[in-house]
């Protein structure tokens, strides 16, 4: 669904590459997390997959499509595959909930009867339909984010995108719009989500992909790691797979806890953030 | 691609930029009707070509005890000068190209004179034979006059040979240059229109880049996203050019015919049916050019 070769991406003026020989392979229905600090390389991940960016070197394979060879006029119609969400919601303030929705099907072409079905669905399904005719501005951010969804399903895209979509919303928000974006991986569409917030990753009981500095440092299903392509000395994070701990959890235990304290992973925001809950 | 929703952006865009809006077309108007005052006065220019040309003869003017010594040093031609050319005239040589010609002598040439100079102070002073006795020649095809020309220049009792089409060519010379003229002020205005519609372009796909972020990340295919930003300078252009073509109608309507055509009865002046040649090429002119300068700006904002 998605095959990334060997990707380097340098950007002009930058003094070390954004991405630096990234190799990563994720099938269809996968629901995988990219975490790493700012500058990680995570966005800049996320727009060679959309074809925002091409590689300097390595190829880039989504949906079929060598992203490298595809030609610009093919663009739009790959994209029309593909979902985007991001932190800030990106919806238009001078249009309502359903025209910012209906918006996204009237610029690729939809039929007005097509749009006049589709729209109240999607607004239905991520709880919306009674806001349909609000402006963004009366909406929470979360009802902002969901409507940020509902425009990037509506078209029913293979793969979803989402930079960081809980980044600007509180815990109990963000539980809810990762609900949301689970049901929306559980119907069948391959989610890639960048995120920080380790709380989430943590419940999730995802793949994660953890980037430092333009490499792939770990790369670690909800079973243990995959792959790890170049271990960063002193990351500890390595360590925890070795712990019987990770090899079932559905959930975060109290030895999970203690287990990843411990090790001081980079998952102990996550842990003080539990314990705060408690 | 719907035809509505390309309608709409392109309103909204027209609404939000009204004033930038307004000066393409004050100045796709002012421009455009410089270039249609220079076709018009194109037009006038072959109107009166054909005109007058049909009209104009060739004068070979015989000597007068007056003329210049150095063309005439025998002074006032001789009957049998006259009887020459009169003769040469209706030789096999030249009378294939000849329409007609009649002979004017110093009495037909004074009262001529007199009519076209009435009242003037110099119809006081002239005397029949100070007027050249004149052979009016009309030419099967007035370009031929060197025939003649070439015919009789020189010949004892003959002071000129005269083409009247030389006295037109400089009126229509002067009709020229200020048609040129006229040109080149609407192709520097035609390039600041579109300079002035590449920025509107770019400001109103400024003041709308979260709609165009938008469109490209759902997959909006580059027409779709172009064509209200390139309607949006068409459009604008269009009334511009429609106005152009209003003021010279208006030109034609009130100034030419209205009072040029009043004030000289005796020539004939572009009507109003030349506008309905001229309006289709300014507003295709319009449209063309607005369409390549607006297409050129929103270009920009496509990379992908």
């Amino acid at each position: 669904m998605i095959r990334i070769d060997n990707v380097t991406k340098h950007y002009r003026g930058a003094n070390r590459p954004a991405l630096n020989g990234v190799s990563l392979e994720i099938e269809k229905g996968d629901f995988v997390f990219l975490v790493g600090a700012s500058g990680s390389g995570k966005s800049s991940l996320m727009r060679l997959i959309l074809r925002e960016d091409i590689p300097n070197s390595g190829s880039v394979f989504v949906l079929g499509e060598n992203l490298r060879r595809i030609p610009g006029r093919r663009v739009p119609y790959f994209r029309r595959k593909m979902g985007m969400v991001f932190q800030d919601f990106r919806l238009l303030p001078s249009k309502t909930v359903a025209q910012n929705v209906a918006f996204s099907l009237e610029v690729i072409g939809k039929s007005r009867a097509f749009i006049q079905t589709a729209v109240p669905d999607v607004l239905e399904m991520v709880g919306l339909g009674h806001k349909a005719n609000n402006l963004p501005s009366e909406l929470s951010g979360g009802e902002q984010q969901r409507v940020a969804l509902a425009r990037a399903i509506v078209n029913k895209p293979a793969i979803l995108l989402a930079d960081e979509p809980t980044g600007n919303l509180d815990p109990a928000t963000s539980e809810e719009i990762m609900r949301l974006i689970e049901r929306i991986n559980a119907a069948g569409t391959t989610v890639v989500m960048a995120t920080h917030d380790r709380g989430i990753v943590d419940r999730l009981q995802k793949r994660v992909v953890v980037l430092s500095e333009g490499n792939i440092i770990s790369d670690m299903r909800d079973s243990g790691y995959v792959s790890v392509d170049k271990p960063t000395p002193g990351f500890a994070a390595p360590e925890i797979a070795t712990e019987p701990a990770l090899a079932q959890p559905p959930r975060l235990t109290e030895t999970f806890t203690e287990t990843i304290v411990t090790s001081r992973s980079f998952l102990d925001e996550v842990i003080y953030e539990n314990e705060d809950e408690k | 691609m719907r035809l509505g929703f390309v309608l709409n952006e392109m309103a909204q865009g027209l609404r939000r930029n009204v004033s930038m809006v307004i000066s393409i077309v004050l100045v796709t108007l002012v421009s455009l009707t410089f270039v249609g005052t220079a076709l018009l006065l194109q037009f006038q220019i072959t109107q009166m070509k054909s005109y007058w040309y049909d009209r104009a003869q060739v004068a070979i003017y015989l000597c007068t005890d007056t003329s210049p010594s150095a063309a005439c040093p025998q002074g006032e031609a001789s009957a049998d000068v006259k009887t020459s050319v009169e003769q040469r005239l209706k030789s096999p040589l030249l009378k294939p190209y000849l329409k007609r010609y009649y002979f004017e002598d110093h009495k037909q040439a004074y009262q001529t004179f007199q009519q076209q100079f009435k009242g003037q102070a110099i119809a006081g002073y002239v005397t029949p034979d100070q007027l050249n006795e004149t052979f009016w020649v009309k030419l099967k095809d007035p370009n031929q006059s060197d025939i003649i020309t070439q015919s009789f220049n020189g010949v004892a009792g003959v002071e000129e040979v005269r083409d009247q089409r030389s006295y037109l060519d400089q009126i229509f010379s002067i009709l020229n240059a200020a048609s040129l003229a006229a040109i080149g002020v609407a192709v520097l205005m035609l390039f600041s229109a579109s300079l002035l519609i590449s920025t509107t372009i770019r400001l109103s796909a400024l003041s709308r880049r979260r709609e165009l972020g938008i469109m490209r990340l759902v997959g909006a295919s580059n027409f779709t996203i172009q064509l209200p930003f390139i309607l949006e300078g068409v459009v604008a252009a269009t009334i511009g050019s429609v106005l152009a073509s209003g003021a010279v109608w208006a030109i034609v309507q009130f100034f030419v015919q209205g009072y040029l055509a009043q004030a000289l009865p005796f020539t004939s002046f572009v009507g109003i049916g030349k506008v309905a040649i001229i309006a289709p090429m300014l507003i295709g002119a319009g449209i063309l050019l607005s369409a390549i300068a607006s297409g050129a700006a929103i270009r920009r904002y496509l990379k992908i």
